[in-house]
């Protein structure tokens, strides 16, 4: 896994309010479908996992299958309560790891 | 050069077939789709049009299709989408993503972009967390398939 993965969230919210997230991994996402000019199969290898927690508590899982393109993009929505730290891992196939951390201030 | 034993005729056989299988699977069946959806609810009947897909009509490149899933619901502790299915019928492999929600979510609302080998339907399904199930599905018809090389 390459570079590091993007994030847009607001950086303040108010108390209640529904934040969006969005997130952006580098990864070719390799499917196990594909052929090289050889002929031989390329090996699947791709972000099976991704996860996104607040303040320690997971609040949204994505399962992958090869059928999410390449450079996996997820957005999605949260109801914010109070201010602390989005943390995102996204896991490959090989057990590898890329995490990424956010903080968010809610009056 | 080996040796054309039956045994190594046999491990070759088994190797192409591997290969031919693997890489050339165009396309997985509506039936096998089906049976990824009754796994998922279970065999419970699924309501429609509590799903709103946001997908192309028509996508030219197959190889990135983005996807925008709504789900009718009013994302309370009580009643809030717990998981999301993703499926499409005419990919090598019809599962795309599942999705795990919980009530924090405040909107059943996810954006994603996906692959599809060629026309064929995107068929999204929902589960509550009052264990009701909604499903929809959506034709893509693709220009440029995004599964293969």
């Amino acid at each position: 896994m390459a570079d590091k993965p993007r994030l847009r969230i607001p950086s303040e919210a108010k108390k209640g309010e529904v934040i969006v997230i969005k997130t952006l991994m580098s990864h070719p996402m390799e499917t196990g479908f594909r052929k090289d000019d050889a002929g031989n199969v390329i090996p699947r290898e791709i972000i099976n996992t991704f996860v996104c927690t607040f303040n320690g508590r997971e609040v949204f899982r994505a399962d992958l299958e090869p059928a999410i393109a390449a450079n996996p993009y997820f957005e999605f929505t949260m109801r914010v309560k109070e201010s602390g730290t989005f943390a995102f891992a996204w896991k490959d196939d090989n057990g590898e790891v890329t995490t990424a951390e956010q903080s968010i201030t809610v009056s | 050069m080996f040796l054309i034993t039956r045994r190594s005729v046999l491990l070759l056989g088994a190797g192409l077939a591997f290969t031919l299988i693997a890489a050339d699977e165009a396309a997985a069946t509506p039936a096998e789709t089906d049976a990824e959806l009754q796994k998922f609810t279970g065999g419970a009947a699924a309501e429609a049009g509590k799903i709103a897909i946001d997908l192309p009509e028509i996508a030219e490149n197959g190889n990135t299709v983005p996807l925008t899933i709504k789900v009718d619901s009013p994302m309370t502790a009580d009643d809030y989408v717990s998981e999301i299915l993703v499926l499409a019928d005419g990919n090598p492999n019809p599962r795309v993503v599942r999705f795990h929600l919980t009530a924090d979510a405040g909107r059943a609302e996810i954006g994603t972009r996906i692959r599809l080998n060629a026309t064929e339907n995107v068929i999204v399904a929902a589960k509550t967390s009052a264990g009701r199930f909604y499903a929809e599905r959506k034709v893509v018809k693709v220009t440029v398939g995004g599964c293969g090389g």
